[in-house]
Formats: structure tokens, C-alpha cells, sequence
């Protein structure tokens, strides 16, 4: 089980981790030794994987094992051999100390959106638009392109994605006559009515999430987090978008109105079972978690597009989700490439699909098979059809910090004192600023605090 | 955190007894009493958590009231599934950790006694300055070392192998600290002197006569690393990428963390039995060596 032990040793690593590697990188005496070839066209890729190669990729998403194989028997005479290295941060720490180290690191690397600048723009990934992966770009939907487009290098292609939407338990909002909220102030107001007819329910659960909050933010159009050059950083925790949602939100928190518990716990889980939790605001990789971790409340929730700030306006945003980036330590980028080609923009798509991932690609978002697939989780609603409007309506514009990760594991620290206080958001946001601000300055970036 | 709370258990009771066990101390104290079965109480709670969590089904973990036993008692099919569970990837786990922790303590607790022993009996120059190193050794943290261990090892080539736990599992300056004080007091010089004037070799003399004296503080430090090499966490999660290698701690994690995933397969029936597995072993060697280790914290009491 995640303790607090770990939790902490974890983001000490973090801390170390990013600390050095970002140090090196901006003194630009980077220590990534390159003897694959640095770029290649189609058929050079083509015929590279028609040589005896192995590739070693780590990701956690249970899918790329899959697709791993469909590729393998596709191209015989390349391994691909898939290392689940840690989900998430614990895989951040390694590539990190990998790449620090100057050898270790995989040639192809599960990374999620919110920590692909650390990444791209210390320059320890391949820029795929050497393989003329740029051409791909009507694949996939903009904002998810947004993701991977950074300071004009493609630095990843996407796999999954998550517009946000509301998924709401509809037997408890039927149970208490709450209708469905469409803007955040009718939001407000359910969670208030759910919680007086019965103070065991809440609208939803929070202590506190970075991914959460930078999401809300982003659909609110606030632009907190600027990169220019690479390392010229403009913080702002307090523009308008920032501010609409702390504004908002803390009617939430100092109501007592968003059930104290923490994403992704055991006891999560067993709150959207049991009704404690009515509905989630969060990623349209949703329905897979779900089914396989609330398989008893099935036929109960529903999906409503993501309340908006203004009436009858559409708007939404991105929550999660990630791409594969190639290492610029691979000595074999060709046929990397070439895996990385099938995995997010050919055959791999579908196979992520039919493991619960919500595609970037727009073919398959546009499909009518899935546009038109009728959930039985979900009472029979297509919901792909509220999920693929929402990526549509993903406001454009948004970008994370180039040391994104460490930002996110101090957000307990200073966010999450407003949570746990029920205080003002927005002087949480204030203090998480200052001390972006200051980690930032100190690793060599230039950070202008607004 | 139940491994800890365990290791916090049973030293509590080592506390206990070594009090209760004072001839002097005959009179009750209402007090004190209550303390003790408030730290009782808080030490086994979890524990008890575990063990009820582990009878239940997934739903029913996560529907439950959890001090309480609800449903089916599927205690024997979770342990089944947590050991055959992603081609029994958990048993290999506690293979690895079996490894790390036989040759890593055991090493750890064999070059302890043999520097301890060489620090208390023998005088040599420069031996101030080690003791400065030693100690200096005891106060870092191994977690501040982990980074810069994992470069030196990545320039070595060894991470990603069992040598990356093993090797730095092999020192401990502060098992090496506990045997040098030790054995200033235990291993008398007298005997020494005898067994050189018969004629002993130095390492017969070590061999036969110190290393039985040395037994209790040995036991000490021997239960120090294995508790230490057993719940290793932050070490093997940056020096193995490998799941192959994987020791329990960073494997049951990563079984943690896949309910966190897309399309993941939440399985904390499965975490849960697999931590009380892992507890379970720590908690047999407690339950065989206090008895050694009590002596030894006894003798050093007598000492001061």
C-alpha cells in the first residue's frame, strides 16, 4: 500500500531525480550518446524493421504488451520487449535517472502529457519530426497535437487522451431529485441540496489533486503557465481562469461539500459503489476504470458533458493522458520509430481502444462504430458520442510547466493546506506559485511570478 | 505501513518484556497499564486490518466495514490467486527478496562482526578517524545516498541486476557501530590473551571463541538488516526497471498502482494478501530471535 513513507521517499527521489538531471541539461553539457541513426524517412524506416533488432519500451498501460505482439508478428525479425518500470511518477524517477546517467534508458517511453516538457525540452527526446512524424498531425485531434507540439518539436505521438466530462451517479441524482448540472454554479447548488437531503452522499471527492486543478483551470481559459525559449517560465496562479475556479471551488471546500477522499484509494472506489461519491468530473478513460474497479454500481452512472463556466457555451478540457516518446539514448531509432509509428498512429490504436483507452486519433474518435456503441455499464447511453464532443470543445491554448512533476508533488504542500484548512484556494495557489517560482529559479530556469 | 506497524509491534513487546521482566519492578500501575493497552492496541490494529482485509473478496473489501470479517471467507483463494496472479510474478518476488535478504543481512551482519571486532580489539593508527567515518556513516540517511549510488552503479553497468540491492545491502555502519561497543565489553581481552598464549591463530581465535560471544549482538544486528533489507523500497524502485528483480515492497506497489491505469486491473484483494504474506515472515523471525536480542540489550544495560 502507498504510505505516507513512500509517498515522501518518492517524492525525494523526485526531488534528486529532476534536481540533477535538469541542472546538466541546462548547463548543456547533456551526457546522451547518440550512434542510431538521428533521422530517417519512411522507407528507411521500413527497411529497418525488415532487419534483426530488439527495442526495449517502458510502459505501464497494460495495452502496449498487446500491441507489442501484433507488431512483433507484423514485423518477425523485431523484439519488442515491454518493461512495465513503474506507473507514472516511479517510471519519471527512472528515466530520469537513466538519462542522467548517460545509459539505461529504453528507446521508446510511456510519457504522460503533464510530463512530457521535462522531458522534451531538457533534450533528452527524439524530435519526431526527423522521421517526418510532423505530416501526422491531422491524425490526431489539435489538443492532444498541443500536447506533444512543443517549443516546434514533436516530442511524442499521442496514445490516450481524456477530455473531461461529468460522469454522474444517476440512481442517487434520481434518489434525491438533483438534476443534472450543466454550468459550475448549478454544480454548486447539487452538491449543496445532495448533501442536505442526506449528509452521507457529496457531489464529488477532492483533497486536493494537481491533475484536477490544472485541468479546471485550463477549461476555466486560465493560461497559468507560460515556457518560452525553453527556460524563460511565466507563472501566473491568479489570472482569470485561475481565479473563476478557486472562486468557485470554495464554496465547495468551506461548505463541507466534496467528500474527503483521495482519488484512486481503496476507499475511493468503494465510494462511487456505494453513492458516497455521486459523480466525477475527470478523463474519458473513465468507463474502463469503472467497470473493472465499481463493477456493482453498473447500469447507475451516466455521462453529461463538463459543466461550463458560462451558459450554453461548450468548453472543456483535457485530463490525463499520454503519448510515446522516443529516447534520444536509443541506438536503434529507426525501428523505434517504426513501433512507435504502428503503436499510436496504425494498428496499435485499436488495440489501446478495446483496452479501455480513449483515442487522440480522430478516425477513431469519428467512427461510427464508436460514436455509436451503446454501454451496458452505462444503461445503454452512448456515451462516446458526449466524450467525443468534449475533445472537440477542449480549449485551446494550454501548456505545463517544464518541471511539471515536481510542481505536482508539492502541491500537497500548498494547495492542499487550503483543502485540509478550508481556507482560501486562492492563497494556496499563491503559495504553490512561490514555490514553482523558487524550485524553478533554482534549477536554472528564469521564472517570472505574476 | 502494516510492515512497519509489525516491526513496531514487536518491539513493543520486547519493551514490555524487558520491564515487567525487572525483579525490582513488582508494583501496578493503573496508569501505565492503560498506556501500554493503548499501544497495543494502536500497534495491532492494523495488523488485525490486515487480517480481516485479507479473508474478502475484492467487492467486499471495498464494501465492507473493514475491522470486521463480511462475506465469504476467501482468505485460502486470494493467497492462491496473489501466488499465481500475473504468472506468479509474487512468488518470484519473494524469491528475490528471500536472495536480498539472506546474502545482503547475512553479509551485512558477517562484515559487521568481522570490522566491529577488528575496531574494539585491536589498535591500530588511524582508528579515530575511522570511528569519525563510521559514525559520520550512521547520521545519512540511505535515501539521500540512492541517487548517487545509482549513478556509480549505472557506470558500472550493475543496475538492473540483484547486485544493484545487494551490494550496498552489504554495509551497515551502524551494525557495525552496535558489534564495536559490543564487543569492547563482551569478548574480554583476557580471554584473548589466553587463547594467543595457547597458541590460537587470530582467526581461530575469532572463529571459535569471539563469534560465540559476539552472539547477541550479532542476533541485534542481524534482525536490524533483515528488517531493513526487507522493507528496502526506495533503493530497488530506482536501481531495477526490470519487474523481474522486483523484492516485495516495490512489486506489491506496483500491483497498488494498477488500479491508477487505464484499462488497469484493480487487485487490492490481491495487495492486501500479498502484504500479509510479506508480514508474515518478518514477524517469524521477531517471534525466534527476541529472545536472543533481549539478552543482548541486557548486556548492554549491565555495561552502562
Amino acid at each position: 500500500m502507498t504510505t505516507e513513507h513512500t509517498r515522501r521517499l518518492r517524492r525525494i527521489g523526485a526531488v534528486v531525480a529532476t534536481g540533477m538531471a535538469l541542472s546538466l541539461t541546462l548547463a548543456a553539457c547533456s551526457a546522451t550518446g547518440d550512434t542510431g541513426a538521428e533521422t530517417g524517412t519512411a522507407s528507411d524506416i521500413e527497411a529497418a524493421l525488415q532487419e534483426e533488432s530488439t527495442i526495449t519500451v517502458w510502459a505501464w498501460a497494460p495495452a502496449v504488451e498487446d500491441i507489442a505482439a501484433a507488431f512483433e508478428e507484423k514485423y518477425p525479425k523485431v523484439t519488442v520487449d515491454v518493461v512495465n518500470a513503474g506507473t507514472g511518477n516511479d517510471q519519471y524517477i527512472k528515466l530520469q535517472n537513466a538519462i542522467k546517467a548517460g545509459s539505461g534508458a529504453p528507446d521508446v517511453a510511456q510519457i504522460e502529457y503533464y510530463a512530457l516538457p521535462q522531458f522534451a525540452l531538457s533534450d533528452s527526446l527524439v524530435d519526431l519530426n526527423d522521421f517526418g512524424f510532423g505530416d501526422l498531425e491531422e491524425k490526431y485531434t489539435a489538443s492532444t497535437w498541443g500536447s506533444v507540439n512543443l517549443d516546434g518539436g514533436v516530442y511524442a505521438l499521442p496514445q490516450d487522451s481524456g477530455p473531461m466530462a461529468l460522469f454522474y451517479n444517476q440512481a442517487v441524482f434520481d434518489q434525491f431529485g438533483i438534476a443534472v448540472p450543466t454550468t459550475w454554479d448549478e454544480y454548486v447548488t447539487a452538491a449543496q441540496q445532495l448533501h442536505a437531503a442526506d449528509p452521507t452522499k457529496y457531489i464529488t471527492n477532492d483533497t486536493g489533486d494537481a491533475g484536477f486543478t490544472t485541468s479546471m483551470i485550463w477549461q476555466a481559459g486560465g493560461q497559468p503557465f507560460v515556457t518560452e525559449n525553453s527556460t524563460d517560465v511565466t507563472v501566473n496562479l491568479q489570472d482569470e481562469g485561475s481565479k473563476k475556479f478557486a472562486d468557485t471551488w470554495n464554496q465547495l471546500i468551506e461548505g463541507d461539500l466534496v467528500a474527503p477522499i483521495s482519488s484512486w484509494s481503496d476507499e475511493w472506489y468503494k465510494g462511487l459503489g456505494d453513492g458516497t461519491i455521486a459523480s466525477l468530473t475527470i478523463g474519458a478513460w473513465m468507463p474502463g476504470n469503472l467497470e473493472s474497479g465499481v463493477p456493482e454500481a453498473s447500469g447507475d452512472w451516466r455521462v453529461a458533458p463538463m459543466p461550463t463556466w458560462e451558459p450554453g457555451v461548450a468548453a472543456s478540457s483535457e485530463n490525463g493522458g499520454g503519448g510515446d516518446a522516443i529516447l534520444k539514448q536509443s541506438k536503434n531509432k529507426l525501428a523505434a520509430a517504426g513501433f512507435l509509428e504502428f503503436m499510436n498512429a496504425g494498428e496499435g490504436t485499436q488495440i489501446s481502444m478495446d483496452a479501455g483507452g480513449f483515442p487522440s486519433t480522430t478516425a477513431d474518435l469519428e467512427s461510427d462504430d464508436f460514436l455509436n456503441a451503446e454501454s451496458e455499464y452505462f444503461g445503454g447511453q452512448q456515451i462516446n458520442q458526449v466524450l467525443v464532443q468534449s475533445a472537440k470543445d477542449v480549449v485551446p491554448g494550454w501548456s505545463y510547466l517544464p518541471f511539471q512533476v515536481y510542481s505536482n508533488s508539492i502541491f500537497g504542500d500548498t494547495v492542499g493546506q487550503s483543502y485540509a484548512n478550508k481556507t482560501d484556494l486562492n492563497e494556496g495557489l499563491i503559495a504553490w506559485q512561490d514555490a514553482i517560482a523558487e524550485y524553478g529559479n533554482g534549477q536554472g530556469f528564469t521564472v517570472t511570478s505574476e | 505501513m502494516a510492515l512497519e506497524q509489525a516491526v513496531k509491534a514487536s518491539r513493543m513487546s520486547r519493551y514490555t518484556r524487558s520491564r515487567s521482566g525487572g525483579a525490582l519492578q513488582k508494583r501496578k500501575s493503573l496508569v501505565l497499564t492503560i498506556v501500554m493497552t493503548l499501544l497495543l492496541v494502536y500497534s495491532l490494529l492494523p495488523l488485525f486490518w490486515l487480517l480481516v482485509s485479507s479473508t474478502k473478496t475484492q467487492p467486499e473489501l471495498l464494501s465492507s466495514f473493514g475491522l470486521w470479517f463480511s462475506g465469504e471467507f476467501s482468505l485460502f483463494d486470494n493467497i492462491a490467486q496473489t501466488l499465481s496472479y500475473g504468472d506468479g510474478e509474487f512468488v518470484r518476488w519473494f524469491g528475490n527478496t528471500v536472495l536480498y535478504v539472506v546474502v545482503g543481512a547475512g553479509g551485512a551482519t558477517l562484515l559487521a562482526a568481522l570490522g566491529g571486532y577488528g575496531l574494539a580489539k585491536f589498535n591500530f593508527p588511524g582508528k579515530r578517524a575511522v570511528f569519525a567515518v563510521v559514525l559520520g556513516a550512521v547520521a545519512i540517511p540511505g535515501t539521500a545516498l540512492a541517487v548517487p549510488t545509482f549513478l556509480m552503479f549505472s557506470q558500472l553497468g550493475l543496475t538492473n541486476t540483484p547486485w544493484a540491492i545487494i551490494l550496498p545491502s552489504l554495509i551497515s555502519p551502524f551494525g557495525l557501530y552496535l558489534i564495536w561497543t559490543y564487543a569492547m565489553d563482551a569478548v574480554p581481552t583476557e580471554v584473548l590473551e589466553a587463547a594467543r598464549m595457547d597458541g590460537a591463530g587470530e582467526m581461530r581465535t575469532f572463529f571459535t571463541i569471539s563469534l560465540r560471544l559476539l552472539g547477541p549482538g550479532l542476533v541485534t544486528v542481524l534482525l536490524f538488516t533483515i528488517v531493513a533489507t526487507w522493507n528496502n523500497y526506495f533503493l530497488p524502485l530506482i536501481m531495477l526497471s526490470e519487474p523481474t528483480w522486483y523484492p516485495l515492497t516495490v512489486g506489491l506497489n506496483q500491483w497498488n498502482s494498477q488500479a491508477q491505469t487505464v484499462g488497469g486491473d484493480p487487485i487490492y484483494n490481491l495487495v492486501v494478501t500479498g502484504s500479509l504474506l510479506t508480514v508474515v515472515p518478518i514477524v517469524i523471525a521477531f517471534l525466534f530471535l527476541q529472545r536472543y536480542w533481549q539478552s543482548g540489550l541486557a548486556a548492554g544495560s549491565v555495561k552502562a
